[in-house]
């Protein structure tokens, strides 16, 4: 089970609205490499992971996970909040606004609704771990390019602080992928081989 | 937002982090005695902020946290708005 804290991981405080960049912020919500598809995806492959190691990364980073949905959706949540209409269709979030209004609702940069197709849970442990290490590699570079197109140092720095994540996961990831390897690899039966000049 | 709560969210912010960053270094080596004692007294220090915020400032979880009358769970402020947050970044404004 899960219990809700009411704080954020790291804070978000945006004092000034921008709808230009919610609307690519967005992306990290409800997007391909985003934060809910990185927690479906941890929380769903755990059930069929092996080695405690691996099993707990996965059950702990896909909780994590949860906790940077949260920050994303305030950081889209504050830059829309105090924005005009005018605001909004210069900034070419009108079609978004025709079907949210301010609401946080999980979709791309593009425009794409969130969906299941963009992650994978193979229930194969080094296979899902390889999965993983991509993604958040995939993350990291989405985190980057977001903080190319800001400019507000209220917006970089949750950006910076999301991106390290991404980072440290990825390390985590890859030294699970080496013990689950090392697991499989290992010997767990105890061949008896026939004495030479006994093969009769 | 009163200065007091903001430094104990600032301090309360910064353990859980710490925490949370330990229990996945830990969670693949489980065997690095340092690391296990700078997560069990983290978690320690941890523990006494926040009853310390919960105490002023009203309950962190409907869960582990009691509530005076009446229920303080359902106050403003949530994590996403404004108010709720102290500011890392540019702190000189």
């Amino acid at each position: 089970m899960w219990i809700y804290e009411k704080k954020l991981e790291y804070p978000i405080k945006i004092r000034t609205p921008n709808p230009r960049m919610a609307k690519v912020i967005i992306t990290q919500y409800g997007g391909p490499d985003g934060e809910l598809a990185a927690s479906l995806r941890y929380l769903s492959q755990r059930f069929s992971m092996v080695t405690p190691e691996a099993r707990a990364t996965l059950n702990d980073i896909g909780t994590e996970e949860l906790a940077h949905l949260e920050m994303v959706g305030t950081m889209v949540y504050q830059l829309v909040k105090g924005a005009s209409i005018e605001e909004i269709k210069a900034a070419g979030l009108d079609p978004y606004y025709a079907d949210h209004d301010r609401g946080v609702y999980p979709i791309s940069a593009a425009g794409n609704p969130f969906t299941a197709a963009y992650i994978q849970s193979k229930g194969n442990p080094v296979v899902d771990l390889y999965e993983n290490m991509a993604a958040e590699q995939k993350a990291r570079a989405t985190y980057e390019w977001l903080i190319d197109l800001a400019d507000d140092p209220d917006v970089i720095d949750p950006l910076k602080f999301l991106r390290q994540r991404e980072v440290v996961h990825f390390q985590r990831f890859g030294e699970a992928l080496r013990i689950v390897q090392d697991y499989l690899d290992s010997r767990r039966h105890f061949p008896i081989s026939k004495p030479e000049g006994m093969e009769d | 937002m009163d200065i007091r709560r903001e430094e104990l969210l600032k301090q309360l912010s910064a353990l859980d982090f710490t925490v949370i960053e330990l229990n996945l270094y830990l969670n693949t080596h489980p065997r690095d005695r340092n690391a296990l004692m700078k997560y069990n007294t983290a978690v320690e220090q941890a523990k006494m902020l926040r009853m310390e915020y919960e105490r002023r400032y009203g309950p962190l979880t409907a869960y582990y946290s009691t509530s005076s009358y009446p229920w303080q769970w359902i106050c403003n402020p949530w994590p996403w708005h404004y108010s709720f947050n102290f500011r890392l970044a540019g702190e000189e404004c």
